[in-house]
């Protein structure tokens, strides 16, 4: 195509003529307020709480800066750790399991069985209800007198026990269970949209090869799923470091604190116990915690497709 | 002029009147008795001012034993709208005092007498600087032990008066075949039995010198180790399935005669009068088992924020008056399990716990054993009281933890306290 062409069509064209110029402006114009307010009510208020991380705040956000003073004062906390170490266990598992699980559905969903799109649904469905209703229904199930351990002692067997969730060393365990009951279903979704969406061609040069079935899908199909599990994984991840209302629904933090986890401590001493400075750095180091899977990550899945 | 028109513009009028925010002669009070008694009970303050020409805009904020009603109450602050009251209590009325925000009450306090109508300990806690900045709405009593008389009777015991009684009427009750103590595992709640425990087993004078003055040798020494290993024991009255249980559930355990006992404060008994029961017959209330002598108070209160507008700090001292009348102590009272802030009102209306309670109030208040309650924020800061929360539920939940350990967390809990 030539230049002098009066297309609108290609860059050269549009710097041309004064028309061209509005036409590459027009689109960042209409962003321009989306950017600005994202901007600041994401970035900014980030940058917000880092300031007040910085200050003694109590109930109220004040402007007395002592520096680091908060940070040391939640590395002193017992509290802290426990949340920390209950979401580095929560977190790994859940990601683990999830996506364990959901490609595993996937995968024999795959093999063109009948009333897939019926199974697919039960499967997909806990997805569709909130963390509140699934902590909620949880709850009852593993409660040792109304649940599953009493339905099972009900039947004649007296000494079956399953009372993880009053007992302060698993119960962040059954945390593990209802996330991961609720969001596998999400995984499978995913994974099964990323076989669909593999040639099968290279299957079926696999299968010339004499590749056994399992080997085909551990060595040829799940390399191609690379993107899926990378979305899987950054979606899960953001699941795990939010998690909040399963929390409060399904243990309450409890068995004393037992499973807390920083964004219920984050809640509970910003909001129930005057300590917005405290709170702000525990916000801080969430944030950075997750900075800190999610960059490397990036990193290399970006960088590795570039050269892919 | 024809009736259909002087409704349409009484309609008219009171459209208008819905429409307005809030205007030269009305009070906002932000508050959360949400729940229908006290929905009901805090209407009859609105009537009253009404009455009176003052508007009212309610203002109730649901959730959270008032966390939610707190926290929009900070925006608001914040922003430099705070409403006209908002139901602030114990310690945390200081603070709002030491910001500033706070209006003067004193006017109020004087025509009325104050001074002599309220408890000292309760007058002190409405001042801050020695200007009375909020009025008190009414007084709950926490160290209480309900009790259901068929479980009592079905395994042969009688209400306990000391923590040795409670123990041993515990395990006659478990052999019955019945839960000795409701429980529901939440911080709070964990708390609120430990802070009965810990005034039975050791007294007024102990609690005071520990939980609300946070002495160091008090919180740290052999009195609180005691105390904390009869907090434990009192696990072994529970039922596994405690964790997580809210309160109601609790107190319903006790209702249906699946338990016998619940250590709670007076609110426990909106649950058995919702579910049509008497007090003394239907279920028992006692004091918390050794605690006889000793008052846990929890007090409501409304405080008035500064306003600069003259004719609304008119209508909140009429409010600051009106809270205190004797007719809505006694309606918000009846409604809501609690006694009035008072003590010189005719209690003929409220049922027999009531009556004890107050006896007890007074008679506390004269002798000394009235003591704020830690549990429900009236002792310490906000900050203290979760580090508390958290030494004493976890303490109570860990198997392992010596009670010598957690008295030692107990001291640096009271110190960890922010700059």
């Amino acid at each position: 195509m030539k230049n002098t062409s009066a297309t609108p069509l290609g860059p050269a064209a549009k710097r041309s003529t004064p028309s061209g110029g509005l036409q590459a402006w027009l689109p960042r114009l209409v962003l321009a307020p989306s950017v600005a307010i994202s901007l600041f009510f994401v970035y900014g208020f980030m940058l917000w709480t880092f300031v007040l991380s910085l200050t003694s705040s109590r109930m109220l956000p004040s402007y007395d800066f002592v520096g680091f003073g908060q940070y040391a004062r939640l590395m002193a906390n017992e509290r802290w750790w426990v949340a920390s170490t209950n979401l580095m266990i929560f977190g790994v598992l859940f990601v683990v399991i999830c996506l364990a699980i959901g490609a595993l559905l996937a995968i024999l969903l795959d093999q063109k069985i009948r009333q897939e799109g019926a199974l697919r649904t039960i499967y997909l469905y806990p997805m569709a209800l909130s963390f509140i209703v699934t902590g909620v229904v949880w709850k009852w199930l593993l409660n040792p007198q109304l649940g599953i351990q009493a339905m099972v002692q009900g039947w004649g067997f007296e000494s079956f026990r399953f009372d993880w969730i009053v007992d302060p060393d698993m119960a962040i365990y059954t945390l593990v269970i209802a996330a991961v009951w609720q969001a596998s279903g999400f995984v499978m979704a995913l994974f099964l949209a990323g076989l669909r969406g593999i040639d099968d061609s290279i299957i079926k040069a696999a299968q010339l090869d004499g590749a056994s079935l399992p080997r085909i899908y551990l060595r040829v199909v799940m390399p191609c799923l690379r993107p899926v599990v990378f979305s899987a994984v950054m979606i899960l991840a953001h699941i795990a470091i939010k998690s909040f209302d399963l929390v409060v629904a399904l243990t309450g933090g409890g068995p004393g604190y037992a499973t807390d986890l920083p964004a219920t401590f984050m809640y509970a001493h910003a909001f129930t116990r005057a300590q917005i400075g405290l709170g702000s750095a525990s916000a801080m180091l969430m944030l950075g915690g997750v900075l800190a899977i999610l960059i490397p990550y990036l990193y290399s899945e970006l960088r590795s497709r570039k050269h892919g | 002029m024809s009736t259909f028109k002087k409704t349409t513009l009484a309609l008219a009028l009171a459209g208008a009147t819905l429409a307005t925010t809030a205007q030269a002669n009305e009070v906002e009070v932000l508050h959360w008795w949400t729940s229908g008694g006290e929905a009901r009970a805090a209407n009859v303050l609105k009537e009253l001012m009404e009455a009176e020409g003052y508007g009212w805009q309610d203002f109730a904020v649901a959730g959270g034993g008032g966390e939610t009603a707190m926290t929009v109450l900070k925006s608001r602050a914040m922003s430099g709208n705070p409403p006209s009251a908002a139901q602030i209590k114990g310690p945390e009325i200081q603070e709002w005092g030491e910001l500033g925000l706070l209006g003067n009450l004193n006017g109020v306090a004087e025509a009325e007498g104050w001074d002599e109508l309220l408890p000292e300990v309760v007058a002190d806690i409405m001042r801050h600087d020695g200007q009375y900045v909020a009025v008190p709405v009414n007084v709950h009593r926490v160290n209480w032990l309900w009790a259901n008389p068929e479980v009592l009777e079905a395994a042969g015991v009688e209400m306990p008066t000391t923590l040795d009684e409670l123990f041993e009427a515990g395990e006659a009750i478990r052999e019955a075949g019945f839960v000795p103590l409701a429980h529901g595992g939440q911080a709070w709640q964990d708390a609120t039995v430990f802070e009965s425990v810990l005034l039975g087993g050791q007294g007024s004078e102990f609690y005071q010198q520990a939980l609300v003055e946070l002495d160091p040798e008090a919180l740290g020494g052999e009195q609180m180790i005691d105390a904390l290993e009869d907090f434990k024991r009192t696990r072994e009255l529970m039922d596994e399935g405690m964790p997580g249980r809210d309160w109601n559930v609790a107190t319903a355990m006790v209702i249906q005669g699946v338990a016998g006992f619940q250590l709670m404060g007076d609110w426990a008994k909106g649950e058995f009068t919702a579910a049509g029961l008497t007090a003394g017959e239907d279920y028992l209330c006692a004091a918390a088992p050794g605690t006889q002598d000793a008052f846990t108070f929890n007090i409501d209160s409304l405080a008035m924020f500064r306003v600069s507008d003259d004719e609304e700090r008119e209508a909140q001292q009429a409010l600051a008056r009106l809270v205190l009348e004797p007719t809505f102590q006694e309606a918000f009272n009846l409604a809501k399990g609690s006694i009035p802030a008072r003590p010189d009102l005719d209690m003929s209306e409220f049922d027999s716990c009531a009556q004890q309670s107050l006896a007890d109030f007074q008679s506390t208040a004269e002798e000394g054993g009235l003591v704020p309650s830690m549990a429900h924020g009236m002792a310490v800061r906000a900050d203290i009281q979760g580090a508390i929360f958290d030494v004493v539920t976890n303490y109570f939940n860990d198997a392992d933890m010596p009670a010598e350990e957690a008295a030692e967390r107990m001291v640096s809990a009271a110190e960890a306290a922010s700059f």
